[in-house]
């Protein structure tokens, strides 16, 4: 992880030019000094480094492979797919890696209690996960909505022995769980560290989550070089906070003959205001002690976000992608619930990996990549996708997407779901089919 | 920034605050949201809260501007904002607002979660403020570390602007802050969110020395957790402002919850039952503990 120099942005007060920074109530901001501190101490520290590099490696099940999408790429016109399989993590997906790094941090610090707050769920598993194996005591904020949607790691969280808080207020979703955790932490800030689950948020967890998770990119770089001979011609990841998304962006970030393409929820379409495209919708803003893309209306007042997948519906970003945005750097598409759906099938059935929706989202983008990629010296285009998470906890969304048969009745024997199966059947019907097929 | 040594400029609002405490009492600072139970009835609240007639009423105003995200508040003041912006209130509601304030006489403030300002433009919230006859703005979620524009905008119109202080704030920290400042500081005198409590901190009376001795002259308030007269009564007792938002929104949300958003008397209550409690503060020097504030 040191063979990279660290990030020059953001700079010393946390900008990202004119994004970041810490717009926070006076009463956290000792406690954000102390945690820049320790991590900052951390990160020049080897018993700390040496600490998170066995748990990642025997705890988590690092380095995670590379997995080339064979069948999935030949929607692709034509480009090689690789997988960065998050997925494999223990808890199922690239949240583990940050939680992990926070959570030896708050050991440091001498704080006895964490508290987070999730979407999909993932980020609470993996901190409730995190809290087990140290001994300490952990809430997790969750929107109302959200519980509802994910039960299944609702269950997870109070097995591992987390309180579940299911948030009533606003929308009830991810937005509002991190009002909660803050609010919570304003109160308990002498004892109780807020584990922060993206890159968003005041300095420095933007820097600090990116950091932690920059291993994706690092590992996934050296197989590519070990293994293809070169770098990909593009990255792609999903985008609601942006944390999968910078853990492979970074060390890709000086390369500038390497494409980044962040993926975004697009909802039911950015044409009908019920979507999460922070960056291709939203305008700046500040929100959660940050200045970034936010989607807002006339006054400021936060937008309602939507999108299927529970761990992107969030009317934020994380600062550092505003500015990789802004700059130019990276490029940032919406992609919509249906297309996220239709590639969701698609690897299932071509790969026998259920991604999580989230992941989907980088999926559905890298087919729509590789079919605008050219050839490179006769070469197919190389696209490395994060993919950042299982798909178990998403069965019964899909169950109700797809009106998939879960009765056990032989499909010849029912009457009037020919149609619903044929979709579930073959996702090309869907709106990826549309599309000039390789 | 720093301007340690320098005492601050009392503006507006600090002056009235320092007017008060020359006569022998403390001052009473009180907090409604514009836009709740709507902007009319809003506006009658803050009539009310000036005092009517004989009686009278709180010494300061602060015009709260319901937000999406508002993390400083507790379960009372998020239920109104939530309602009040569900019924259609907006950013230029809160100029109508002071203006209605400034009419009765009374001083009045703005508090506001930063991006609804940067949305309408900071400086033209600064003109559009100062030209309603607001004084000044309390910013929750703005530190001075982030407040260039506010600094510049704030002077160019003439408006105090009020930062928080936490416990938890360094000494260095407190003399920058507090040096920042124009009007008075805000001392957030319990380690959380706003609500009424059951007691007041004991924090507080040292977070009010804190800030003295960062600077003698400066004026201060202290909010969070006050809820009736004799509490009000305790926090005059070592500092210049009490500062009391959740205790009287709960009368507007009981009036609401109970069909009657109209119904003002809870409001007028509690409002003389507080007025009542800062006019019989103890002299100036009494000691927290002997107000019951210190020792659990």
């Amino acid at each position: 992880m040191s063979l990279h120099p660290p990030a020059q942005l953001p700079d010393a007060s946390g900008h990202f030019d004119r994004f970041g920074g810490k717009f926070v109530p006076e009463a956290l901001y000792a406690a954000l000094q102390q945690l820049e501190q320790a991590f900052q101490a951390a990160q020049v520290d080897a018993d700390f480094k040496a600490e998170l590099a066995d748990l990642l490696t025997n705890y988590t099940g690092r380095p995670t492979p590379i997995t080339e999408a064979k069948r999935f790429s030949a929607e692709a016109g034509g480009a090689r797919i690789l997988l960065k399989r998050e997925d494999l993590n223990h808890t199922g997906s690239h949240k583990i890696n940050n939680v992990l790094g926070q959570a030896l941090l708050t050991k440091r610090m001498g704080k006895t209690r964490v508290i987070a707050e999730t979407g999909a769920g993932q980020h609470g598993v993996a901190t409730a996960t995190a809290a087990a194996l140290f001994g300490l005591d952990c809430t997790v904020y969750m929107g109302r909505v959200d519980t509802e949607r994910q039960a299944l790691n609702v269950a997870r969280m109070r097995l591992l022995g987390a309180e579940v808080i299911a948030v009533e207020s606003g929308t009830q979703t991810l937005k509002d769980a991190m009002n909660d955790a803050m609010r919570d932490w304003v109160a308990s800030v002498d004892h109780t560290h807020y584990l922060i689950g993206t890159v968003a948020g005041p300095h420095p967890f933007p820097m600090m989550v990116r950091e932690f998770q920059r291993v994706i990119g690092t590992e996934a770089r050296a197989q590519l070089l070990d293994r293809y001979g070169r770098l990909p011609d593009a990255v792609a990841a999903c985008v609601g906070g942006g944390s999968n998304a910078l853990g492979i962006f970074a060390d890709f970030i000086p390369d500038t003959d390497v494409a980044l393409y962040g993926f975004e929820a697009g909802g039911d379409g950015i044409e009908t205001g019920r979507h999460a495209a922070t960056i291709s919708n939203g305008e700046v803003g500040v929100l959660h002690g940050m200045r970034t893309y936010v989607l807002q209306d006339e006054d400021g007042q936060t937008r309602e976000s939507h999108s299927i997948s529970a761990g992107l519906d969030y009317p934020g970003v994380g600062p550092e992608h505003s500015w990789l945005a802004h700059t130019g750097r990276a490029h940032y598409e919406p992609i919509t619930d249906a297309e996220a759906m239709d590639a969701f099938a698609l690897l299932s059935r071509t790969e026998g990996i259920v991604p999580a929706i989230e992941s989907s989202h980088a999926l559905a983008g890298a087919i729509k990549l590789g079919r605008r990629l050219e050839r490179i010296n006769g070469e197919p285009p190389l696209i490395l996708v994060n993919l950042s998470g299982r798909g178990d906890k998403d069965v019964d969304t899909a169950i109700s997407w797809f009106s998939i048969d879960t009765s056990g009745v032989p499909s010849s024997e029912q009457e009037n779901t020919a149609q619903e199966a044929r979709t579930a059947d073959d996702p090309s019907l869907g709106e990826l089919g549309k599309g000039d097929v390789a | 920034m720093s301007m340690a040594g320098t005492s601050m400029d009392r503006g507006r609002s600090g002056t009235v605050l320092a007017d008060i405490r020359a006569g022998g009492r403390g001052a009473l600072v009180g907090y409604l949201p514009v836009g709740y139970p709507n902007v009319e009835i809003s506006l009658a609240a803050l009539r009310a809260l000036t005092g009517e007639g004989d009686s009278p009423g709180v010494d300061l105003v602060e015009v709260g501007l319901p937000y999406s995200d508002p993390v400083m508040d507790g379960a009372t003041v998020q239920r109104a904002g939530t309602r009040a912006l569900e019924r259609g209130v907006r950013t230029r509601d809160v100029f109508r607002a002071v203006e209605t304030v400034a009419g009765t006489g009374t001083t009045a403030v703005v508090m506001t979660y930063w991006n609804l300002v940067e949305r309408y433009g900071v400086d033209a919230f600064a003109r559009d403020l100062a030209a309603a006859g607001g004084a000044g703005i309390i910013t929750p979620d703005l530190t001075p570390d982030e407040a260039e524009g506010w600094l510049a905008a704030s002077d160019a119109h003439g408006l105090d602007r009020i930062f928080l202080v936490s416990p938890s704030s360094t000494d260095a920290r407190l003399a920058s802050t507090v040096a920042a400042c124009r009007g008075w500081v805000y001392a957030t005198s319990v380690m959380g969110v706003t609500g009424a409590r059951v007691n007041t901190s004991s924090l507080a009376p040292e977070l009010v020395r804190r800030v003295r001795s960062a600077d003698p002259d400066a004026m201060v308030g202290v909010g969070l957790g006050v809820s009736h007269g004799a509490q009000a009564a305790e926090v005059t007792a070592f500092a210049d402002a009490v500062i009391v938002g959740s205790a009287l929104v709960n009368t507007l949300l009981a009036a609401d919850d109970a069909g009657t958003p109209d119904d003002l008397t809870g409001l007028r209550a509690l409002v003389a039952d507080l007025a009542a409690g800062v006019r019989q503060t103890a002299a100036p020097g009494t000691s927290a503990a002997s107000a019951g504030l210190v020792g659990a």
